[in-house]
């Protein structure tokens, strides 16, 4: 199994060399960190390895070192991004070892979103040109370093399997014969990519790099990391955001056998131990007064409120088009609904957790981390040290789902280790976890349709307050109180909708800290719009499938993914009672997804989500096994918020504290889901999340069938459900 | 003073309270960091581990109530018939995401087919659903486990 297929890079040589030997001692036996040359140098061409961009290295031993731009948190990039590279660069996937990028906003931004992230599912979209053109970089100046080599033409000569052939005379040169020459070369930037018909790797199953380690143990997480001497500390945060610790009586904590030091902060205290057993046992015994603050009376009902009146009056109009009021007027039927969606936590299987080594002049991070960038300025700032003072060595994410694209969890653990001697691993218990996320925004949604006598919505109208993410996380996207995020699945529908008109009103909770969720704007939207949509077809007494196929004549490849899953899922044959099927379709993060659900109720109101069919145009598939994988993983992840997901807030606290009050969908309650991908050559569409935000909808709407109750408030009450006896 | 404890084989002599959870005396005492911390509460599965060949939540397991029992960790699961077959299916299957959470799946899964050969979907049910996967990688779990049953049944026949 490939032990050292991962490992970590960091900035600065002399740290680099002695985290290197720090970590391997450390870490037992586990992966074997790189030891790599600062980019810089290699860039100067004063190392042996063959370093034509910022993702390539080839070392005279013939090694292919692969830098990862975008994180490995389960969906699949470090796979399909070595995908992309070994294409054009005419590698195996089996002679390339990855990296996780360091912090490096120049080199290694994503170009959709200005900053080096993973997230919104556009790792690949953002990837599938430069990657695929740095590959052929470097393939261009190794063809010509053999050419020079053999003093011929390079036209004459191509790459395959990692050696440059001259075709003619058969004579080989291996890409680490030639490294050091194709140091030397000037970096193209004339490259020609590959047709489609000429890709080997891209589009086929091809295995996950990553998955030997992760059978047998030796992946390593941010919370494995043990530089030489870690404590492990763990941590009681307010209980209500925004309060601060009054007092502590720590004397019972330092009793305990292994606990080290009691760290107090303003609105944390933190038990440092020799291990994270004697650190919970520490925090249990600390006798904590707070002082709770002004949010000590909030309720969720209270956010919901002052939600509600936001879309009582204007917002920022995100799309119209036509003339909706009008239309409205003269409209034949007129619905109306109001949808909300809960606080969500994020509840990655990883616990939040960050290692930390303060020193006199440095401090030194290892974190598994969706923006490994924004962890190091924002450590950098409360650690009180320039920028390349501070060294982070990113890992494999134990999930990430937006939670890891925030770096409050760094500035927390600088807090407690810049009053630790040596390194601290700051590791959340589950309760802290869940009850210090930030989480995704509570929605309030007011909407309104006019049919014509044909039942078709002549007018749409939708005014909806939340939080805005963007505004805090990336201001620069935040313009005229409108972000691409929170409107994504609420304007450019599929559908033909003539008088559109689309509002939202930014309203930031007060108490609560919001973050990205998975799916993001569309967890929220298409919900709403695909469940809006199938009242309209309601209230006329259409089909769903039929009603929504007659406003796609624009969209043939909606339409196409609609017919798709409408057929492999039998849609219209009869079903026991108490069992239906409900449908959505999405464009989301650049892909069309249609789902077909199929929800037994029982007379108790219980829900099984029995069989799920999706199908799915995302252009081109990279990794079509990736493809399925991450349906599948969007499906159980939204199914399990529709059924289950809701964080409350009563007298300022979360309510939901683990497992047992926030609840996973599991193995016994899994449906069977059936993925089927059109074909296509377009580029490629993001899916990291789109299974999501389309499965939530594709329920609420078999409910509907089933039973005839709509559900306009997530997650699904089953006691709304029950039938009388 | 201390407790020793046999884990995957190996003497170890720890020096915990009593009531310090199995899970922690591997990852922080011991370094074997396979092992995961999800919930703290037996409510997760991911830091599961074999207890004398049971599937035992590591995380709820005090280390004075092991005493002589062989603890195998997924460090070691490889080295046991059905650990391998479980590997070997997970690969072919392709079941991982994130990952994170495999580990506690794997044991137990290895724990089911090393005491049923020809588990049917309820009893993958009942062996499975304590262990939770926030990446959604069930539909796969319960392919590849039945595929670990038809190779060992295969090599039986």
């Amino acid at each position: 199994m490939a032990l050292d297929r991962i490992s970590s890079r960091s900035t600065d040589t002399n740290l680099s060399r002695r985290s290197f030997l720090a970590s391997s001692a450390g870490f037992g036996g586990g992966l074997v960190l790189s030891l790599s040359l600062p980019l810089h140098r290699i860039e100067a061409g004063q190392s042996e390895s063959f370093a034509p961009n910022a993702f390539i290295r080839i070392g005279s031993e013939g090694q292919v070192v692969l830098t990862m731009p975008y994180v490995e948190m389960g969906q699949g990039t470090y796979t399909s991004i070595p995908m992309l590279i070994a294409e054009e660069l005419e590698v195996s996937l089996m002679q390339v070892r990855l990296e996780h990028a360091p912090p490096n906003e120049k080199l290694y931004a994503n170009p959709l979103l200005g900053v080096q992230a993973t997230g919104n599912s556009n790792a690949i979209r953002g990837a599938w040109k430069p990657l695929r053109e740095a590959g052929a970089t470097a393939r261009i100046m190794l063809i010509a370093a053999a050419a020079n080599r053999w003093g011929v033409d390079p036209k004459s000569c191509r790459a395959e399997h990692g050696e440059i052939v001259h075709v003619s005379t058969g004579r080989r040169l291996t890409y680490g014969e030639l490294a050091t020459e194709a140091a030397k070369i000037a970096v193209r930037k004339d490259v020609i990519l590959k047709s489609p018909e000429d890709f080997k790797l891209i589009g086929t199953r091809t295995k996950r790099l990553d998955a030997p380690e992760k059978v047998d143990g030796t992946a390593l997480y941010g919370i494995d990391a043990r530089p030489p001497n870690v404590k492990i500390a763990t941590l009681a945060q307010s209980p209500v955001f925004g309060g601060r610790v009054k007092s502590v009586d720590d004397a019972a904590a330092k009793a305990v056998n292994g606990v080290r030091q009691i760290v107090r902060l303003d609105d944390t205290v933190a038990v440092v131990a020799d291990h994270m057993g004697a650190a919970k046992k520490g925090l249990a015994a600390l006798k904590i007064e707070w002082d709770d603050g002004p949010h000590s009376r909030l309720a969720t009902e209270e956010i919901s409120r002052q939600l509600e009146m936001a879309t009582l009056g204007p917002g920022a109009v995100a799309q119209n088009k036509g003339d909706a009021d009008k239309a409205m007027a003269s409209a034949t039927t007129k619905v109306e609904a109001i949808y909300q969606v809960p606080f969500l936590a994020h509840a990655a299987m990883e616990p939040m957790n960050c290692t930390v080594h303060f020193r006199q002049n440095e401090c030194e991070i290892w974190i598994g981390s969706q923006a490994v960038a924004r962890v190091q300025a924002m450590a950098a700032n409360a650690a009180g040290l320039p920028l390349d003072r501070v060294i982070v060595h990113n890992h494999l994410l134990g999930g990430g789902f937006g939670r890891r694209l925030e770096a409050d969890g760094a500035v927390r653990a600088v807090e407690i280790a810049k009053h630790v001697e040596g390194p601290v691993k700051v590791v959340w218990t589950r309760e802290e976890d869940i009850q210090h996320d930030m989480y995704r925004p509570y929605w309030f949604d007011r909407l309104s349709a006019g049919l014509d006598d044909q039942g078709r919505p002549v007018a749409w109208k939708n005014r909806f307050a939340g939080s805005s993410v963007i505004a805090r996380w990336l201001p620069p996207a935040f313009n005229n109180g409108l972000d691409p995020d929170s409107t994504e699945g609420a304007i450019d529908l599929v559908y033909d909708l003539p008088n559109f008109h689309v509002e939202y009103v930014r309203v930031e909770p007060p108490g609560i800290p919001t973050a990205f969720w998975r799916s993001v704007g569309p967890s929220h939207n298409v919900f709403v719009t695909e469940s809006f949509i199938d009242e309209l077809a309601a209230a006329t007494k259409q089909d769903p499938v039929a009603y929504r196929r007659a406003l796609l004549d624009k969209s043939p490849r909606a339409k196409a993914v609609l017919d798709l899953a409408a057929d492999k899922a039998g849609w219209g044959k009869a079903l026991p009672k108490g069992t239906g099927r409900g449908v959505s379709l999405q464009l989301a993060f650049g892909s069309y997804l249609a789902q077909v659900a199929e929800v037994e109720v029982s007379t108790s109101g219980a829900i099984r989500v029995r069989r799920v069919v999706c199908a799915v145009d995302c252009g081109t598939a990279i990794n079509p096994d990736t493809v399925q994988a991450q349906i599948q993983s969007g499906i159980i992840f939204g199914a399990t918020a529709a059924l289950y997901g809701e964080i409350t807030l009563k007298n300022g606290r979360v309510e939901q504290t683990n497992f047992d009050t926030y609840q996973m969908l599991r193995m016994n309650e899994a449906p069977t889901i059936e993925v089927h991908i059109v074909q296509s050559s377009e580029p490629p569409g993001g899916l990291g999340e789109a299974g999501t935000s389309a499965i939530v909808p594709a329920i609420a709407n078999a409910i509907f069938a089933a039973t005839g109750k709509r559900l306009r408030k997530m997650p699904v009450d089953a006691s709304a459900l029950k039938q009388p006896v | 003073m201390g407790f020793d404890i046999n884990v995957n084989g190996n003497v170890h002599n720890v020096d915990v309270d009593g009531d310090t959870p199995l899970l922690w005396v591997l990852r922080d005492v011991l370094g074997m960091t396979g092992t995961k911390f999800g919930c703290g509460m037996a409510l997760c599965g991911a830091c599961t581990v074999h207890i004398d060949g049971t599937a035992s939540r590591s995380c709820v397991t005090p280390i004075d109530t092991i005493g002589n029992s062989q603890i195998t960790t997924i460090e070691a699961i490889g080295a046991t018939s059905a650990g391998a077959k479980i590997q070997k299916a997970w690969l072919d299957y392709e079941v991982v995401q994130c990952g994170y959470c495999q580990s506690g799946q794997i044991m137990s899964a290895s724990a089911l087919l090393a005491s049923n050969a020809n588990p049917k979907d309820a009893d993958i049910d009942d062996a499975m659903s304590g262990n939770i996967c926030r990446c959604g990688t069930y539909v796969r779990i319960r392919e590849a486990i039945k595929l670990a049953a038809a190779l060992t049944n295969e090599k039986r026949g």
